[in-house]
């Protein structure tokens, strides 16, 4: 008979993971929106001008990226904590009151992005309003907010960790999620020195996306291959470990990568160009993996005659093997098209930039994440086997056909700026807008609209299916 | 029972990854040391002697700074007051900011401190990029003061009705919605005089950086397409 531990009825801790799922979905939905804002701004630049301006709509186009997903994050993390360990959640009183600490601030947060938008250039401004600084624009008191939020999480997996039983994977997480809560002081300070500024902004931002946040892709990959397939979890934690050792290997220094043109020193270009080049490896291992135990256990069922999938989470297994996929061609490949200084040279700061970072976030982060707010919704419902509906496969191909639309117009978007607007003319304002009315970047502008707006229906499917198939008689229980 | 390799061992692989990952921490904490040394701002006296550095003081101001090739280094690099004619700085043509090329060292800290909060206060790089980082809805501002645009044969000299590059730059900012240049246009982001000549010392500051050549042929091509 399966413990309350595993259907997720009862737990206290994965009770407090449906509630940051929620939150974090809801974001989801803030980030398309406003993100669809931005994209129709390129299309119209009239569209809300002077109201809700570009820069608004990617404020919280982005930032609501980057909480949702460590919203999820943490919620996963407090989903798999009971099943990991065979405990419940230490200090779940204090992790549910941080809940909804972090949860208000953060509307607040947004509400002063979209009604006081910009300040005086003072320090008010910056510890109230806005730091100004990408992806982490959220005011200085909000970032105090996170530390303490981000320190009871820590703790509470610690605890839980230390009482409980010490798994692999929750070693992994546990090593991981400190250094990511630390990563953020490195973003908590002001300085004149805007080279300073971005070396130090470059320690949160790459340090979570290409280094923190991979490794807990990987621990939660392992979850998931050991929850939906049973595969084997020695086999499955020695992955985890060898992937650890090359995404950290990688990934750490191929921070260098951001330190070509910042005023940072000339060896930059090679240390960066080096570890940046190999930080697709690891992705690699880790689409193997996913591919490579899925198959084995399948083979495993069929050789004792058995001819019923082994997945017990059809919806969840799609969204990891689309990571899978996805990690590595957005993080890997679409990354390693312009990591070499000399190409970066001319991308740096174009849509290539976009491209990528839209199909990495995306492939890497928000396809796992997804997958596990089915695992909540099979647990919490106490599903056996879960299928796929016709809801969740069409929002699942329109959430990614939409991104690949995105991805390949951006791309394009990109070669136009890169040889109009950086090759031929050298990167002036005449520059600029020369690249920016060229033809075909026009086209990639409208075509990227289009596949924000397939992206968005799709989501209102997703989140129509995640509400719904819960009760849906389909599935085994 | 068979002999278990070490290559199939979870603790053997749990260790290389932490003698990695310690490795590498050690290594960019290193890195960092050095770099940090490396783009620590300059000052006054720098400029006086006649040093380079990386990320020159604030009263930079005061010079000439201009982005040209360094037949060394195989890419441009700023210059500041002069070129020795080898791609050096001569730190000698001094240039007026606003009326003056003797900003002492306190006054230009406080401008470039105004210049450097207002770019955050205004959300600057969630339409444009600083040093290439950013968003990309509006031109890179790295070297935006160099930019032809401003200069005495650009548009917007003539279009604001001011005569220097700074002066130009300073209404742009303060009333970007009376100077549309492109269907896309800047929003007013009710930018003080004041404030404005910070941001634009903040801009010629960051034009004095050396970002290891970056953006590469910066208004070359004005005579060529432009014919001007």
């Amino acid at each position: 008979m399966a413990s309350k531990y595993l259907t997720g009825v009862g737990s206290e801790s994965k009770q407090l993971a449906t509630w940051y799922f929620t939150f974090a979905a809801i974001l989801f939905g803030a980030q398309l929106l406003f993100g669809l804002v931005a994209a129709i701004q390129f299309v119209m630049p009239g569209f809300l001008y002077g109201i809700l301006d570009f820069s608004i709509a990617r404020i919280i186009h982005i930032n609501a990226l980057v909480v949702w997903m460590v919203f999820a994050m943490f919620g996963s993390v407090y989903w798999l904590l009971p099943d990991e360990t065979g405990i419940e959640t230490v200090g779940i009183k204090i992790g549910k009151l941080l809940f909804w600490i972090f949860a208000a601030a953060i509307v607040v947060v947004v509400l002063v992005f979209l009604f006081i938008q910009v300040g005086k250039a003072d320090a008010t401004t910056i510890w109230f309003i806005t730091e100004g600084r990408e992806y982490i624009e959220a005011p200085r008191w909000a970032d105090w907010g996170i530390v303490v939020v981000a320190l009871g999480f820590v703790g509470n997996l610690f605890l839980t960790g230390m009482k409980g039983r010490q798994t692999g994977i929750v070693t992994v997480l546990m090593a991981d999620m400190i250094a990511f809560a630390g990563l953020y002081l490195a973003g908590m300070f002001f300085t004149d020195n805007i080279s300073v500024d971005q070396y130090w902004w470059w320690w949160v931002i790459h340090l979570w996306v290409e280094a923190t946040w991979e490794v807990f892709v990987g621990a939660i990959a392992a979850y998931g291959l050991i929850k939906m397939i049973g595969a084997h979890r020695q086999v499955v934690e020695m992955w985890l470990w060898i992937e650890v050792a090359m995404l950290f290997g990688s990934g750490i220094l191929g921070l260098g990568h951001h330190y070509f043109w910042i005023g940072t020193p000339e060896y930059w270009w090679e240390i960066g160009a080096l570890f940046s080049a190999l930080e697709p490896l690891p992705l690699v291992a880790m689409f193997v993996h996913v591919l490579y135990d899925w198959g084995k256990t399948q083979g495993a069922e069929q050789a004792k005659g058995n001819t019923h999938s082994v997945i017990t989470n059809k919806p969840a297994f799609t969204w990891f093997v689309l990571n899978a996929f996805g990690n590595f061609l957005g993080a890997g490949v679409w990354g390693f098209f312009h990591t070499l200084p000399q190409i970066n040279l001319y991308t740096h700061g174009t849509q290539f930039t976009a491209a990528h970072g839209h199909l990495a976030f995306f492939g890497a982060y928000a396809t796992i994440l997804i997958g596990m707010f089915y695992i909540a919704v099979q647990g919490t419902n106490g599903i056996k086997v879960m299928k796929s509906t016709k809801l969740s496969i069409w929002a699942t191909s329109m959430i990614t056909g939409g991104m690949l639309i995105m991805t390949v117009a951006l791309t394009i978007a990109g070669y136009v700026q890169v040889i109009v607007s950086r090759a031929q003319m050298g990167a002036t304002w005449a520059a600029y807008f020369d690249g920016q009315s060229g033809m075909w970047f026009i086209q990639a502008m409208d075509w990227r609209l289009i596949g924000g707006v397939v992206m968005v229906i799709g989501f209102v499917l997703l989140a129509t299916d995640l509400l719904t198939t819960g009760k849906n008689p389909v599935h085994k229980r | 029972m068979a002999n278990k390799s070490v290559w199939s061992d979870n603790r053997f692989w749990k260790r290389t990854a932490t003698w990695v990952t310690g490795f590498a921490s050690i290594l960019l904490i290193w890195l960092t040391f050095d770099t940090s040394t490396q783009i620590a701002m300059g000052n006054d006296q720098d400029l006086q002697n006649k040093v380079t550095k990386r990320v020159p003081g604030p009263t930079v101001i005061n010079y000439k700074i201009t982005y040209e090739m360094s037949p060394k280094r195989g890419h441009e690099v700023p210059i500041i007051g002069g070129n020795d004619g080898k791609g050096n700085s001569l730190f000698q043509e001094k240039e007026k900011f606003f009326g003056r090329d003797d900003y002492s060292e306190k006054e230009a800290r406080a401008l470039l401190h105004l210049g450097k909060l207002g770019s955050q206060a205004k959300n600057c790089m969630d339409c444009h990029t600083l040093l290439g980082n950013g968003a990309y809805y509006a031109p890179d501002l790295t070297k935006a003061w160099l930019d032809p645009a401003w200069g005495p044969n650009g548009a917007m000299q003539a279009l604001t009705g001011k005569n220097t590059r700074e002066e130009a730059m300073a209404e742009f900012l303060q009333h970007p919605g009376q100077y549309p240049t492109h269907a896309r246009m800047m929003p007013n982001l009710g930018i003080t005089a004041k404030e404005a000549k910070g941001l634009v010392a903040f801009l010629k500051h960051m034009s004095s950086i050396d970002t290891n050549g970056f953006p590469r042929n910066f208004g070359k091509i004005e005579g060529a397409v432009h014919g001007k």
